[in-house]
């Protein structure tokens, strides 16, 4: 079969297609968004019926492929690490319930913080939750996995964790494809009880739980995903995870790995693997990409064994991604440097886009502000963070998605009024809804900026759930139709915004003004594909 | 009789495909620049010549107006490593002056070539004289540098710069000049003959430049 070049997160969605997928549910996130825009893309996916859709949040989107699966179809939810978190008390209860049709839950890591509020390594929530997990080290891997991930799920009634981190999902190889199978027919659990999370049915569903955890052990054996690979110096031996094998490979191109390695891509990790390795060398090299999860196990509180080397020792950088020279650096290796970085060189962040609307709100939010000290600005998730950046230094938190309204309350009931909080259209559907109905229902006089670019900017434009009915929700959830107030975000409004921010800042009681223009991106985008569009009528015409 | 021998064996040796190649290439700009273009068309090519091929591209945060860069590595061999190691790359190809030097650890002191556009990309308040930018990249022993937003304009369109860079840099990918304008073919197809052409001749632009500034 010929091989398809395939971003790792587009690998996992054609593995998904592959195995008999029948939904994928998902909020944008990077590095995960690219998995459910390749499944909404694929011709072959629509062909077969198989649901793509963008959810509001990461914990709709789980609890919509929890009841997919509860209907004896093969469901994913995809989502970027933290935003895990926000579907953590479906995922974390999906355990208990046990899955009926496969269930996978993608979670894809940032290391470095590329595109993210922190490094929190997704493996640990697949251990809190007690379920596999699979941590692929290359594209091909990853289709594989996925769909291995599927059966396993449907052999042992379980959900399973796929955890990436960011080179994976968004780097290129080939990629060669399995069998293709068919989708589940609709069919309910035998037991109609199992979802059921009455205190007396989880105790039962948990002991069955604890139960499956050695046969989850066993499977990661079994599976090959982890396998030992033999090395005559036992001088060491190294323990390379997901993609930090690639890089160990990388530093023995022209040779073979004189070490014992034990290649780790499925947890839970069964002990006789780590036994054999530990008692035939010296010492050990733990190679891991996010937190040093195996390395604190083996080396346990007292550390008092053979010396381990790794992450939480300085052998490794602890924070940060993995690449081929810090690895080679821990194998002792030496490498051919490159030349100094000359200091000419300026950094250059992200900024915002020329004509994007969020630089004229933001010049009219600076401005009606001027009158108070400053550090009154909690804001959000979404390209508008990047005002925090000069030269409009326009707000003063961002924490995760919602957060600008409810930590705006906060601070106003301590007494920073007036306080505002800055979100976007998005963000507000998928976290900022409920902190405003706590606002109104306390009347906390707060004045929330919602800019509505009517789309997912940040992650490349997907929909935004709000679309069309931002103001029957607010409206809906309690906010005085006088103090909705809906603005254009352009230059030449620029007094007229000023002095309606002005007067709603003053007022006290929630107010929430609405900037309302297209992000250029996506209209931008839009033109092209009406230009197209036209293009082809008018030849079609003009063949006639 | 002896020349012709000497013809036969090679083409001999190129159908048996026992030529061995490995290029790492760095491309690097500013979000929104056109490197993953570069990046599709010399992946297109290296497919085509049955070569294995890892990509790994910068999505996301720093895609609005940030340093963009794409480690691709094209290889006869399996290749292990998405991230090329520092001092290890073939090639830095950079659409904007500055953002060539951002990566010089990445380069091979050894043979590694830097191709690079003279270009600036100002959206910084503190972007550095271009002069003491080009002084930086001519330090270097093996470069080629370029005006490759003139040379697009003279073949019909600015647009076509970051193709006036891949082809300066086309003499050192180790793939073959058919094969790299079969992609852009492909690539542009869709969008007309005009396209196609204005490209393959910012290509060709491109490679002669390339080649007159180096023999």
């Amino acid at each position: 079969m010929k091989k398809l070049l395939l971003l790792g997160d587009e690998a996992i969605a054609q593995g998904a297609i592959d195995v008999g997928l029948s939904g994928v549910f998902a909020y944008p996130g990077t590095p995960s968004t690219e998995i459910t825009e390749y499944i909404r893309a694929s011709q072959e996916a629509k062909d077969k019926g198989i649901v793509a859709e963008w959810s509001a949040n990461e914990k709709t989107a789980m609890e919509t492929a929890l009841g997919m699966s509860y209907a004896g179809k093969k469901a994913m939810v995809c989502m970027k690490h933290v935003g895990l978190n926000v579907a953590a008390d479906a995922f974390m209860n999906a355990a208990i319930t046990g899955s009926h049709g496969g269930l996978v839950v993608v979670s894809a890591d940032d290391p470095s913080m590329h595109s993210s509020q922190n490094e929190q390594d997704s493996r640990f929530f697949g251990k809190f939750a007690q379920i596999p997990v699979l941590e692929p080290s290359n594209q091909q891997e990853a289709y594989d996995m996925t769909y291995y991930s599927f059966l396993l799920s449907e052999k042992l009634g379980t959900p399973v964790l796929m955890r990436i981190t960011t080179r994976l999902a968004h780097s290129r190889s080939g990629v060669i494809r399995k069998e293709i199978l068919p989708q589940n027919n609709l069919s309910l659990p035998s037991d109609l009880k199992q979802f059921v999370l009455l205190p007396s049915i989880a105790r039962k569903q948990y002991n069955t739980l604890i139960s499956k955890q050695r046969i989850f052990e066993q499977e990661s054996t079994e599976s090959g995903h982890n396998h030992f690979i033999e090395g005559k110096d036992k001088s060491m031996g190294i323990i390379a995870c997901g993609i930090s094998y690639n890089y160990l490979l990388e530093n023995y191109t022209q040779q073979t790995i004189p070490y014992p390695v034990l290649k780790i891509s499925q947890y839970p990790v069964e002990k006789t693997l780590v036994k054999k390795l530990y008692d035939e060398v010296e010492s050990i090299l733990i190679l891991e990409e996010g937190y040093p999860i195996l390395e604190e196990l083996i080396r346990g509180l007292l550390d008092e064994g053979k010396k381990i080397k790794g992450r939480m020792d300085g052998t490794l950088p602890r924070t940060g991604e993995l690449n081929p020279n810090y690895v080679a650096k821990a194998l002792g290796m030496n490498y051919e440097e490159g030349y100094d970085i000359p200091k000419t060189l300026k950094a250059r962040p992200p900024v915002l886009c020329d004509g994007c609307s969020h630089w004229d709100s933001y010049y009219a939010l600076n401005e009606a502000l001027e009158p108070y000290s400053k550090g009154r600005v909690l804001s959000d998730i979404g390209c508008y963070t990047l005002g925090a950046l000069p030269p409009l230094n326009a707000i003063n938190s961002c924490v995760d998605m919602g957060a600008s309204i409810t930590m705006a309350i906060g601070a106003a009931e301590a007494g920073l009024v007036p306080a505002v909080a800055v979100i976007g259209d998005s963000t507000f559907t998928h976290s900022g809804m409920t902190g405003l109905l706590d606002a109104v229902n306390r009347k906390v006089p707060i004045t929330v900026m919602l800019l509505d670019n009517s789309t997912t900017a940040m992650t490349g434009g997907q929909d935004s759930p709000g679309f069309g009915h931002l103001e029957s929700i607010i409206k809906g959830l309690g906010v005085e139709e006088e103090h909705i107030r809906i603005i254009k975000p352009l230059r030449r409004h620029h007094e007229e915004n000023v002095a309606i921010i002005k007067e709603e800042i003053s007022y006290n009681g929630v107010s929430v003004v609405i900037p309302r223009r297209e992000c250029v991106q996506t209209l931008a985008k839009r033109m092209k594909l009406k230009h197209a569009k036209d293009k082809m009528q008018k030849e079609s015409q003009s063949s006639k | 009789m002896p020349k012709i021998k000497c013809k036969k064996n090679l083409k001999v040796a190129n159908n048996k495909k026992t030529k061995r190649m490995k290029k790492d290439i760095i491309l690097a700009g500013v979000g929104g620049q056109g490197i993953l273009t570069i990046a599709t068309i010399i992946g297109m090519a290296a497919l085509s010549e049955d070569l294995q091929l890892k990509q790994a591209e910068v999505h996301g945060m720093s895609q609005r107006g940030g340093d963009v860069q794409s480690h691709l590595r094209i290889s006869s061999d399996p290749i292990a490593s998405d991230l090329i190691p520092e001092g290890g790359a073939d090639l830095i190809i950079s659409v904007e002056p500055m953002e060539a030097l951002r990566y010089f650890n990445m380069l091979n002191k050894k043979s590694g070539w830097l191709i690079s556009s003279i270009n600036p990309f100002k959206n910084i308040k503190d972007y550095p004289e271009l002069e003491d930018i080009l002084k930086e990249i001519w330090k270097l022993p093996r470069y080629v540098t370029l005006d490759a937003d003139k040379m697009a304009r003279e073949q019909g369109s600015i647009r076509a710069a970051n193709i006036v860079v891949l082809g300066a840099a086309s003499p050192y990918l180790g793939l073959k000049e058919s094969s790299l304008k079969e992609a852009i073919k492909t690539l542009f197809g869709k969008k007309g003959q005009d396209l196609i052409d204005l490209n393959l001749k910012a290509f060709d632009a491109g490679k002669e430049f390339s080649l007159n500034s180096n023999s």
